[in-house]
């Protein structure tokens, strides 16, 4: 199965983790999903390599790994700002303006959707429901934290938290 | 109202409060007296229908499991809740998770499962993080592992991450993710009962649907069954979201009056308007007009009648000064983007469908487009392995049909609108428009997508020529 030598990307507590993860399922391949999540906790994004990698840890083909890291739209395929801001805009949000927030971010910070700022700080992401109707407009930061019932003044103070806690 | 899931009790979360208030009695009740064939009758009888949206009997659903221990049984939970509009079981993973693992403990007792695999969305960080916590609780007192509360029964509990994906609150597709492929929906039959996850018989259950389960088993089926409506008994978790006063999660009986939850719970619309559409049941489900919503029960048998459906009780409210257009097309815009890309007419339909009202919105649409947009949804529905197909299609056929005065305004009245033979591709008719707009230009828009502009003299020529 080992096509090529890599670097391992995980150190020793990591790899009971990994083991861990493997022992909840009855096929190591069910483990691949929580394996891509480790990855990118600790690098940020999931690299071909990095899908290699984990693909010879569960012996399971490289492009198996590749075509679930695609699949969900969580896993970046590719480095993201520090700050990666989910900016929900599905219908509950829409209605009460996420669409402003998210304009609001765009101009402020001169970017797209997916696109970086030039010194990598943020990166925004128009996304899908989040759960979070009754609380809307909100954004989710890294996967992580929600920030719910914003308003421009609330997501301004947001962007300069976050600016000045770098 | 005795509510039976978001219980005033403060700190309900730590399984101390939770023990303290009666907690996990339901599942020493079943372990100590009661065979699991019985559980399972209780459940039949109180009536609960499953609460993801398909409103089936739950109790029938864990008889179709197959008796005996030849091959290991697993019950997934679903937790991945995507659907625009609803966020309930958020609700339950925050203020009363320990009911809900005993509700899938007692589920689990009752057919026979191994492994139980709580799937939740892996948007849902923090409730993650506090399940992973209860569950490694519950572990601690000795109310999961080997031979739970000294009996013979033995059962282990994991949770599974999900990573951004709508498609996977379908339960086969749930099934496929689960064991680390594409969440790909699976053709039905062989249905989970006999072949789920890992070949396995499997059931899935939603949460708030095994939230229900202990105090069914603690005051019994007739006391259950005689909750809200009779043929859809129990309480419903209402996700009320939109131009209300008072979003949030409110736990009321089946068959509460739409306008009740509206107007008494959720402070009525926001600034004093009036409401012009109302999505009953997450985005999927056919809208309501303002004279529906104004009588209607909230249960799956009065939605029914009105061609809607409960889905999963999430209300989305929108006022009279709401785009209905940009709603539709901000809902076919989700489709488009989770529809998982297995079956064409999902695949293609929602990409078509949106560009369409794309066109609408951008007011290049033509009066063709509605009735285009009523057949491809209608050629979708019906025709793919899962139900994402009609929930794309569903929003798209009803919102036209019983708004087609929003859309047609939004398609402009001065056009003039001539087919002619079309020049560019050869001498066949094609369905090709001349509109002529207010400069006297003649925009011609081609199939292909290309427009170009002539003046009326040309046009002239390429009539007479």
């Amino acid at each position: 199965m080992k096509t090529q030598e890599y670097t391992p990307l995980f150190d020793e507590s990591e790899m009971q983790t990994v083991k861990m993860h493997i022992s909840k399922y009855p096929k190591p391949m069910a483990a691949v999903m929580p394996l891509l999540w480790m990855i990118q906790e600790k690098y940020g994004w999931i690299s071909v390599d990095a899908m290699r990698y984990v693909g010879d840890l569960l012996s399971i083909p490289h492009d198996h790994v590749l075509g679930v890291a695609t699949f969900y739209s969580m896993y970046f395929k590719k480095p993201m700002g520090k700050f990666h801001l989910q900016i929900c805009t599905n219908v509950s949000c829409m209605l009460c303006d996420g669409y402003k927030i998210f304009n609001h971010i765009s101009d402020k910070l001169g970017i797209k959707n997916k696109e970086i700022t030039p010194d990598g700080m943020f990166s925004i992401e128009e996304v899908e429901c989040l759960g979070s109707c009754a609380t809307a407009p909100m954004l989710q930061i890294n996967n992580k934290e929600f920030h719910e019932n914003l308003t421009i003044e609330k997501t301004d103070e947001l962007l300069a938290k976050l600016r000045n806690s770098n | 109202m005795e509510k039976i899931i978001l219980k005033d009790i403060p700190d309900l979360d730590k399984i101390d409060v939770y023990i303290s208030n009666g907690g996990y009695s339901a599942l020493k009740k079943v372990l100590t007296g009661m065979k699991p064939d019985e559980v399972i009758a209780e459940v039949k009888n109180s009536g609960l229908r499953g609460r993801g949206g398909a409103c089936f009997s739950t109790g029938m659903k864990w008889s179709f499991m197959p008796k005996g221990n030849e091959k290991p049984k697993f019950l997934c939970c679903n937790g991945d809740e995507s659907e625009p509009g609803s966020f309930k079981d958020r609700e339950i993973f925050e203020k009363n998770p320990h009911q809900f693992i005993e509700g899938s403990l007692i589920a689990a007792y009752a057919m026979g499962i191994q492994a139980v695999y709580v799937y939740i969305r892996g948007e849902y960080w923090k409730w993650i993080n506090i399940m992973e916590e209860c569950v490694a609780d519950a572990y601690k007192k000795g109310l999961i592992g080997k031979n739970i509360l000294g009996s013979d029964f033995s059962v282990e509990m994991y949770v599974h991450k999900g990573a951004g994906a709508y498609i996977c609150g379908e339960e086969s597709s749930l099934m496929n993710s689960l064991e680390g492929k594409r969440g790909y929906p699976r053709v039905k039959p062989p249905f989970p009962a006999s072949v789920g996850v890992w070949g396995n018989p499997t059931t899935i259950n939603n949460i708030e649907t095994l939230a229900n389960i202990s105090e069914i088993i603690n005051k019994g089926s007739e006391w259950f069954s005689k909750i809200g409506d009779p043929k859809h008994p129990g309480t419903l978790l209402y996700g009320v979201s939109g131009h209300v006063n008072k979003p949030g999660v409110y736990e009321l009986p089946t068959g509460t009056p739409l306008m009740t939850i509206i107007n008494d719970y959720c402070g009525g619309i926001k600034d004093g308007k009036d409401f012009k559409m109302i999505i009953p049941g997450g985005s999927s489900m056919p809208p309501l007009t303002k004279e529906e919503s104004l009588t209607m029960k909230m249960d799956a048998e009065s939605l029914k009648a009105v061609g809607s459906a409960i889905g999963t009780a999430g209300i989305i409210v929108m006022d009279e000064d709401t785009d209905i257009v940009h709603v539709l097309q901000r809902i076919t815009k989700f489709y488009y983007h989770e529809s998982c890309g297995q079956c064409t007419p999902c695949r293609e339909g929602c990409g078509w469908m949106l560009k369409v009202l794309d066109r609408i919105m951008d007011g290049t649409g033509r009066h063709s487009d509605l009735d285009l947009l009523i057949s491809v949804a209608e050629n979708i529905e019906g025709n793919t392995i899962c139900a994402l197909g009609d929930a794309a299609a569903w929003p798209v056929k009803w919102t036209i049909r019983k708004f087609r005065k929003e859309f047609e305004a939004k398609i402009k009245d001065e056009n003039i609108e001539l087919p002619v033979l079309n020049k560019v591709h050869g001498l066949r008719k094609s369905d090709e428009y001349v509109s002529i707009d207010t400069n006297e230009n003649i925009l011609v828009e081609s199939l292909i997508g290309k427009v170009q502009e002539i003046t009326v003299d040309e046009n002239l020529k390429r009539y007479s020529s």
